[in-house]
């Protein structure tokens, strides 16, 4: 009774502070709105027993909207919410959308007549997961290595801010007009 | 009791895909639709904890699920943030209805 009340009031928590995400007028406001709603959610994955995944959420999205702040700060109009505005574009259909994934999710919940539960929760949940990606989900694991590798790649391509061609020109047989020569002998 | 709990979860999980898919729909600003879409995948992380917990807590694909899920949100961050620094370096651009020709 106890985890369902701390639950119902951490979920409260988390969906309050997510719905504040698109109220607020500060840029910076709302990404600290959207980091309580994930401390919600991470402290109630701790409460189900997974220590190790309710840690990484939290510590992860801590960093994450640090992150999205500077990028708030330095990229948007109106960082600080000094000047109230709003920036939507099709308010009343996104709200039609939000409100059947909403109500046709939770008919689901509702309706479906859920398993017994099979047994209890393992002593150390963090051990399981890692003896699984480590043995039968090795194949999840390749694939998540390989897409952060590409991710880095990629991210690195577009925001570096000038290009192989932007030194070469169309020519690349040519040398650079780099100040400092590169190579060796200098 | 435990269903129970499961449903009350899940009805939470629900409402944060709502409201994400909302945010993302509505906001004009790159950086909030982001927000949006990291809403979505919250709620995604919240339900696979409680299938987890409160179905099958004896088998780890629950866990391997947000542990994608994780992995998931990062690399939206990171190509998202990319993204934009791209567009805005280009054009100077931090709105997604500016950028409506990429649509094709």
């Amino acid at each position: 009774m106890t985890e369902l009340l701390v639950l119902a009031v951490l979920g409260a928590a988390a969906v309050c502070t997510g719905v504040l995400v698109f109220v607020v007028d500060s840029m910076a406001r709302a990404t600290f709105s959207l980091l309580a709603s994930f401390l919600a959610t991470g402290v109630a994955l701790l409460l189900m027993d997974l220590a190790y995944l309710g840690l990484l959420t939290i510590l992860m999205m801590t960093i994450e909207m640090a992150i999205m702040a500077v990028f708030m700060i330095m990229l948007m109009m109106n960082p600080a919410g000094l000047m109230p505005m709003t920036m939507v574009h099709n308010t009343r259909g996104s709200v039609v959308v939000g409100v059947v994934a909403f109500v046709v999710l939770t008919v689901g919940v509702w309706t479906v007549d859920w398993p017994d539960r099979p047994g209890p929760r393992p002593a150390d949940a963090t051990a399981q997961v890692g003896e699984a990606i480590m043995g039968d989900y090795m194949l999840v694991m390749i694939v998540v290595g390989v897409v952060l590798l590409a991710t880095m790649v990629a991210g690195i391509a577009l925001a570096t801010h000038r290009g192989r061609y932007d030194r070469f020109g169309p020519d690349l047989d040519r040398d650079p007009d780099d100040p400092v020569r590169g190579g060796l002998p200098r | 009791m435990t269903e129970l709990t499961l449903q009350v979860v899940l009805t939470v999980a629900a409402a944060l895909v709502g409201t994400g898919l909302f945010g993302a729909l509505s906001q004009q600003s790159i950086v909030m639709v982001m927000m949006g879409l990291e809403l979505v995948v919250n709620g995604v992380i919240l339900a696979a904890g409680a299938a987890w917990a409160y179905l099958t807590p004896q088998l780890p694909g629950a866990q391997v699920l947000v542990l994608v899920a994780t992995v998931v949100m990062a690399v939206e961050m990171a190509m998202g943030f990319s993204v934009a620094l791209a567009i805005y370096r280009a054009r100077q651009v931090d709105t997604v209805d500016a950028a409506e020709d990429l649509a094709g």
